[in-house]
């Protein structure tokens, strides 16, 4: 397993508890994660991502327990060890989509990977777009800059927070089939947390919140 | 990299970030102008009048009278009898006396009637030629004879008066003898001649214009080449440096109360005037401080506005690796390049204006000043002054980007 939580609950206040089940994942595979709205699947994605700590519980990542990690230890394993691809693409505005691919690899590593950064651009097919602003940029090819940005490190579980949801079909589609290739060639377990219908059908590994 | 994000980050709101710079800059640039001005007009104010304890001259304004004879800036306050002023230079207190006789001028330039102690007085040594011994013969100071080109051995004809468009005195020529080295006083731009010159140039045409008698003009019907033994001439004021020093404090009031002159000190003159500019110094050093303060808030609020917008950028930095530390640090290097900037652009255009200043005070009043100078400590006050107002500016900012709750951020985009 590259990844196990086991354990896990949460609160953010004494009335809500979340009781999140156990996950297992191995590299190359993906779970799935689904459940209405309120249920907390956005809480689980971020206390995996080591965003937020839960009051229970014991997260292994590749043999680290990342809940026993100081915060800044925390920062630099997330920055090479997790990749995230959020619902809406976030980026630093005021660099290029190359640069925001290099500030990715600087901040977890200590040295710019241009080459890493070229390489995948190419496979998702956006190359032409290296030096453009992200906000240049139509909503499918920043969700496809999204998922280079989270590979970057070679990261060693990617976490998606509903990837298709603000994507039409055709991009949705081609973003499921992006994540799953990758995260299979670069050995990287792969947890999309999700209420997309469309996607549910495509995947056999699935964890409901109630 | 954080530094390059940070310099990125300021240019893309760039009219934020000209606001802020354009703020410090001016902000900057006053008070470079009143640090160098003050400092340097001081320097040449009281670099003046070392050596002159007290001087002499025709009853009026004290203030003008010390501005005329030893700045030569304003109009002499009027004559005083040779004769009168002669008991007092020859007083055992004095140790020395320095007559002036104010005469034409040569193109703008003042041709001033003194004895070659007035040279010593300034330390300006000939750097060509000789002193001047006969009536007509001059020393000139080294910036006419650079500006207007003159050599030892040129004659020129005076003009009347002080304005360059007085009548031009031609039955005797002036002869340069001596061109005298720089020292960054009033000599430099003067033109030195014997006090006997002055008279004898003004001998004679009196008669053809009975009518002007100008204050502070001296004049002689002599023909014959005069000599400073003459009985019953006029010179216009005297430069006087005590021996004893109780003079300096008994002379002002027992020469007021005594003769038709008086005797007026420098140093407190020169204090009264820079106590009158302090007032204006004051006020402006003050608005530059109020415009810092608000180039301050200026930054302020563009970084807090900016922090808004950029909450999610500063999570995605954490979700990649970056610590809390390195967005305070951002946060902080945004302003202070914003600082830096407007102080490098602030100290330019300081002495930019300080040129425009100097040349045209160089016009009016003959006084330059130098922008090339630094005064590493007031200015590297200033510059601190403007780094701490970056920091103070961007505590906030940082400690919001510091403190920034990741998962809360990112749940509500």
């Amino acid at each position: 397993m590259i990844i196990s939580a086991e354990n896990i609950t949460f609160s953010y206040s004494k009335e809500q508890l979340f009781l999140m089940p156990n996950l297992y994942c191995s590299a190359g595979s993906t779970i799935l994660i689904t459940g209405d709205s309120g249920k907390g699947k956005t809480t689980y994605l971020h206390i995996l991502a080591g965003l937020l700590k839960p009051t229970t519980g014991k997260i292994m990542i590749d043999g680290t327990n990342i809940l026993a990690l100081s915060e800044s230890k925390n920062d630099k394993f997330r920055g090479q060890n997790i990749g995230v691809v959020f619902q809406k693409s976030h980026f630093i505005s005021a660099l290029t989509v190359l640069e925001n691919l290099e500030m990715a690899s600087w901040l977890a590593l200590g040295k710019k990977n241009t080459a890493r950064a070229i390489t995948l651009l190419q496979q998702l097919d956006i190359a032409r777009q290296a030096n453009k602003l992200p906000s240049q940029l139509s909503i499918g090819q920043q969700q496809r800059v999204s998922i280079a940005r989270a590979l970057m490190n070679e990261p060693k579980v990617l976490l998606a927070d509903e990837p298709t949801s603000s994507l039409d079909d055709k991009n949705a589609d081609k973003v499921i089939e992006l994540l799953t290739s990758l995260s299979k060639e670069y050995k990287a377990a792969l947890i999309i947390v999700t209420h997309d219908a469309r996607i549910k059908e495509k995947f056999i590994n699935q964890i409901t919140l109630v | 990299m954080i530094a390059k994000l940070a310099w990125r980050n300021i240019w893309f709101k760039p009219l934020n970030t000209i606001l802020s710079i354009v703020l410090l800059t001016s902000s900057v640039a006053i008070i470079t102008v009143l640090v160098l001005l003050e400092k340097q007009f001081e320097e040449k104010f009281s670099s003046n009048i070392d050596g002159v304890d007290l001087v002499l001259g025709a009853q009026g304004s004290p203030l003008q009278l010390i501005l005329s004879s030893v700045y030569q800036v304003d109009a002499p306050t009027g004559n005083i009898s040779y004769d009168s002023a002669k008991v007092w230079m020859q007083h055992p207190f004095v140790k020395k006396a320095i007559p002036l006789a104010f005469g034409d001028n040569y193109r703008g330039f003042k041709i001033l009637g003194t004895t070659p102690d007035y040279l010593e007085k300034y330390g300006a040594k000939l750097s060509e030629g000789k002193l001047f011994e006969k009536n007509f013969e001059v020393v000139v100071g080294s910036e006419i004879a650079q500006k207007l080109n003159m050599r030892v051995g040129d004659e020129f004809f005076g003009s009347h008066g002080d304005a360059i468009e007085g009548e031009v005195h031609d039955h005797y020529a002036y002869k340069v003898v001596g061109i005298a080295k720089e020292t960054g006083k009033v000599v430099d731009n003067l033109i030195l001649c014997t006090i006997p010159s002055v008279w004898q140039m003004h001998g004679g045409h009196e008669e053809e214009n009975p009518e002007h008698g100008e204050e502070g003009h001296v004049h002689s019907d002599a023909e014959n080449d005069l000599t400073i033994d003459k009985p019953g001439m006029e010179i216009t004021a005297v430069l006087l440096q005590f021996r004893n020093k109780m003079g300096i404090i008994m002379w002002p009031r027992i020469i007021a109360q005594n003769t038709k002159m008086q005797a007026a000190s420098p140093a407190i003159e020169v204090n009264r005037l820079f106590s009158l500019f302090g007032v204006g110094i004051e006020a402006l050093r003050y608005l530059a401080y109020g415009i810092m303060l608000i180039s301050g808030i200026s930054i302020f609020i563009a970084l807090f506005n900016t922090l808004k917008e950029r909450k999610d950028e500063f999570a995605l930095l954490r979700v990649n690796g970056a610590k809390r530390m390195q967005l305070l640090k951002l946060v902080m290097i945004e302003s202070l390049l914003l600082c830096v900037v407007g102080f490098v652009f602030g100290t330019i255009l300081g002495r930019v204006a300080l040129v425009l200043i100097s040349n045209a005070s160089e016009e009016d009043f003959k006084l330059g000043f130098n922008p090339y100078e630094f005064i590493w400590q007031k200015e590297g006050v200033l510059f601190l002054l403007t780094i701490t107002v970056g920091i103070v500016a961007a505590i906030i900012p940082a400690l919001k980007a510091y403190n920034l709750n990741i998962s809360k951020t990112l749940a509500n985009a």
